[in-house]
């Protein structure tokens, strides 16, 4: 396939940014959209032209460092897919793409597609972790745990951190990335004992990095590559209620 | 010239680390703020390193190349991690896992070691419930569990097909827990690139800011490396792609013995390479080899669809050839299975390249739901990648580097032949011995950061109270600044042709071909050249776009792919030197009449240690292994 590329291009964070377009040839359908990029970039270092730096690592869809607009939307419009797993199956010969580091606030773009997420460390860091020492744990049977509650804790604990949610957003709200992490704990008798100082932290914490409000649209539910659910704002919320 | 003293603890193998921990020296809480700890790495076992030594109230800087600690590669293991818990009541012990890992590891790992890996695995499991890692569970609320390759029992807890995602967060938020604290302070997108070594000890590191490109120093009074593996010197591999073996090489070169460097796992179930761009070949959970059928069509050349093919042409290889473990046998022993069957001419797929795997029987007896809820993320990943619905049709796999069971030599106490530099997880060649089970690499790593390093760490670090911050305006951290920058400069210099990807892709064939899942005399020999050959032209032909004062991807793949062109040419050494197969590393020259690795305990019963010797060759150095309480057998899992 051949394909024309419209992909940010700056030089760090404080300078401007500008589209430039690419041509390239030689695209396979069943190369993934980074080793799209990742051909590009061969070709234009062969040229002496500089690449497009953009994060990318595991590959498989599971370490959240890869992410980019495709399109106008977060890692692509396929459903459940990182940009790393999204295949070139589902572009056509001869499309423009048009390719974007996240945009929002709290995360500045660092160079061309590249952006500062630590803003997402600082929330973790907040209070997102169960205050257990190295060594004090019972048995790891000494707490029964419904199969169902267990169940539903993992299904938010799959989050990868890529801020797919906030990029999707119109007020880049980091709230269902919050919301995992507090539903995970929530649920879990494990996590009971610090849940209001928990919610209280990472909220303070995450108005404080300037991400913005929620006003329930949904965005973020349609773009996350891990299919976590819009509920998951509904019990942070609830959470958040019952902490005061 | 380095000695290597194992250290193992007298007494009975039960007794030697509550012994070991009874004897520890310790520092006092007062005085371990005073301390400082460098960790680099920040996987499932050096994130749970820098956070238990936080706990302690050890002064920790950690560092990883990613944007944050939580996406280590350890975030990509699938299947499980082992614990000795018997909560089956299926006859599991410490002991059995013991001797599973030293029967696995095909008896070229070390007792002691083991043994107390074994015994530290059940506290893993409890501390990652306590801190909210979501293990899959029974209806009645217990833990639940699932079998693995290489062993009888099920011993494995998991979480979906996503196990090292949800430990490797849990150790995460521990890390974040002691961030907050202000024990731990994190430096990400960093890039060690020096080792600094003062007085014969580890005294601190030389970091690239991969953002700036600035070089920086930092000091402590001991090194941790929790860096991880070497795989991705196949190019081809199942690891994340900027994994790499850097920062264990320039300890190599600072004179940490590096060893058993062959001794690399090649995994039998990745989704097979379908083009020449590929970057990486995913991994499949050997977990799904619980209820996936190995087979391939009986007749050579068989080109019907799967699925047209009837029960009686299918060749269930695995369970023909070992009736016990069937499907379930070590990776080692699958993966050469698998390359059998496909260089005899009855591979499947496109290429020929890749074997069945098959839940036809599973879906019908289990049904569809409960095979989704083992596996259901795998089965998506799949279908991503190659368009294939497993619920219908076979998976198509082939085997794909993996794990590396070699790395830097540590005694018992973790410490390398560099006083004060200790290696952990993947990084240490330590519990694996020439063949790693499934499920046990978490175990390990865990294992290592939690349990073993900050009793072994304190003993070391109790004399070091005395000492005062370390400076890092001394000649030491100058001169390997300089050497740093210098080789910055090198690379960027040559100006050739060809870029870093185009010697890394030549040179993970050259290893694949020559020093992958089957070794000969002849081809390691012709390996050797052609490394040496590729290296000289990487030197005169290499292209880096950009500079040094920046971000520069390119720049950071240059010198992971110089690092590995000096490293292949160890393993290939260490490959030669091993004129015998065992585990992983499979000599053609020594195999069993039916084709199973053939050891010769008379001659190889050692761990082999390679110090670094300027430009001469490499040094071997025995570490004699003694088997006190196992006795050494044929490996038979039929």
């Amino acid at each position: 396939m051949k394909l024309k590329l419209k992909i940010w291009k700056q030089k760090n964070a404080k300078s401007d940014g500008a589209f430039e377009t690419y041509d390239l040839d030689g695209v396979a359908p069943e190369m993934s959209f980074v080793e799209m990029l990742a051909l590009l970039n061969q070709t234009l270092a062969q040229q002496g032209r500089e690449p497009v730096a953009f994060d990318h690592d595991c590959h498989e869809g599971i370490c959240g460092s890869c992410g980019m607009y495709i399109n106008g939307y977060p890692h692509g419009l396929v459903k459940g897919l990182t940009t790393c797993l999204l295949s070139m199956r589902h572009f056509k010969d001869g499309e423009t793409i048009v390719i974007e580091p996240w945009r929002a606030k709290p995360f500045p773009v660092v160079k061309d597609l590249i952006v500062d997420r630590s803003a997402l460390d600082k929330i973790q860091v907040a209070g997102g972790f169960i205050s257990v020492t190295t060594g004090a744990a019972a048995d790891a049977n000494a707490v029964l745990v419904s199969k169902k509650k267990s169940d539903l804790a993992f299904d938010s604990a799959v989050c990868i951190g890529c801020g797919a949610c906030v990029a999707a957003c119109k007020n880049a709200s980091a709230m269902l990335f919050v919301s995992a992490k507090i539903s995970q704990y929530a649920l879990l008798p494990q996590g009971r004992p610090e849940a209001k100082e928990r919610v209280r932290a990472m909220i303070a914490e995450m108005d404080k990095q300037a991400f913005g409000s929620c006003s329930n649209t949904g965005a973020c539910e349609a773009q996350c590559p891990k299919q976590i659910k819009l509920f998951n704002i509904a019990r942070l919320n609830r959470e958040y209620y019952k902490s005061y | 010239m380095i000695t290597l003293n194992s250290k193992i603890p007298e007494g009975p193998l039960e007794e030697k680390w509550t012994r070991y921990k009874k004897e520890a020296k310790l520092v006092n809480p007062a005085n371990k703020k005073k301390l400082d700890i460098i960790v680099v790495g920040t996987g499932i076992s050096g994130a749970p390193a820098a956070s238990s030594l936080g706990e302690l109230g050890y002064n920790v800087k950690v560092f990883c190349y990613q944007d944050t600690p939580r996406r280590a590669h350890s975030v990509a293991a699938q299947g499980g991690i082992n614990a000795a818990k018997n909560y089956k009541n299926d006859g599991d012990s410490v002991y059995r896992l013991f001797y599973d890992v030293i029967k696995g590891g095909d008896f070229r790992a070390r007792e002691a070691n083991v043994y107390r890996i074994a015994e530290v695995s059940n506290q893993i499991i409890d501390h990652f419930t306590a801190i909210g890692v979501p293990f899959a569970r029974e209806y009645g609320g217990t833990l639940t569990t699932r079998s693995f390759g290489g062993v009888q029992v099920s011993r494995t807890f998991y979480s979906s097909g996503q196990t090292g995602q949800q430990v490797l967060l849990g150790a995460y938020s521990s890390l974040n827990r002691q961030i907050k604290a202000g024990t731990v302070t994190m430096f990400p997108r960093r890039e060690m690139l020096d080792l600094v070594v003062i007085d014969g000890k580890a005294r601190g590191i030389i970091v690239r800011n991969l953002i700036t490109g600035e070089i920086e120093r930092h000091s402590a009074h001991a090194v941790v490396l929790a860096t991880g593996g070497y795989g991705t010197i196949y190019y081809l591999s199942t690891l994340a792609v900027n994994s790499n073996a850097s920062a264990a090489w320039k300890a190599y070169k600072r004179g940490a013995a590096f060893a058993n460097p062959s001794f690399v796992q090649i995994h039998p179930s990745s989704v097979p390479q379908m083009n020449e761009f590929q970057s990486k070949l995913t991994l499949m959970s050997e977990s799904l080899r619980n209820d996936g059928r190995v087979w391939v069509p009986k007749a050579k050349g068989d080109k019907r669809p799967a699925n047209e093919i009837p029960e009686e042409e299918r060749d269930y290889y695995l369970e023909r050839r070992y009736p016990a473990f069937g499907n379930l046998v070590p990776r080692d022993v699958a993966s050469r299975a698998a390359k059998e069957r496909c260089d005899a001419g009855y591979g499947v797929g496109p290429t020929g390249l890749a074997v069945n795997l098959d839940f036809r029987d599973a879906i019908k007896k289990q049904g569809k739901k409960a095979i989704e809820e083992k596996y259901g993320n795998l089965f998506e990943m799949y279908k991503d990648i190659t368009g294939i619905d497993s619920y219908v049709e076979p998976m198509r796999i082939y085997p794909a580097g993996h794990y590396t069971m070699g790395g830097l030599w540590v005694d018992y106490e973790l410490m390398t032949t560099i006083t004060g530099l200790f290696a952990i997880g993947e990084a240490n060649f330590s519990d694996h011995g020439a063949n790693r089970l499934g499920a046990s690499s978490l175990m390990q790593g865990a294992g290592d950061g939690y349990f073993i390093l900050p009793y072994t760490i304190s003993n070391y670090l109790a004399p070091e109270i005395k000492v005062p911050r370390i400076k890092t305006d001394t000649p030491e951290f100058q001169e390997a600044e300089e050497r740093a920058v210098e080789r910055i400069n090198r690379l960027l210099s040559v100006k050739g042709k060809q870029t870093a990807t185009d010697f890394h892709k030549r040179l993970g064939k050259i290893m694949w071909d020559h020093c992958g899942m089957t070794r000969t005399e002849a081809g390691l020999t012709e390996a050797l050249k052609l490394i040496g050959e590729l290296r000289e032209e990487f030197w005169k032909d290499l292209l880096v776009p950009g500079s040094a004062d920046e971000l520069n991807q390119e720049l950071e793949k240059a010198g992971r792919v110089a690092d590995f062109l000096e490293l292949g040419e160890l393993m290939v050494t260490d490959a030669l030197n091993r004129r015998e197969s065992c585990g992983a590393h499979f000599r053609e020259e020594s195999q069993t009449p039916d084709h199973e690795a053939l050891r010769n305990d008379d001659k190889f019963a050692y761990v082999a240690a390679w110090e670094y010797n300027n430009d001469q060759p490499p040094v071997l150095h025995r570490e004699d292994l003694k088997f006190e309480f196992v006795e050494l057998k044929q490996r038979s899992y039929k």
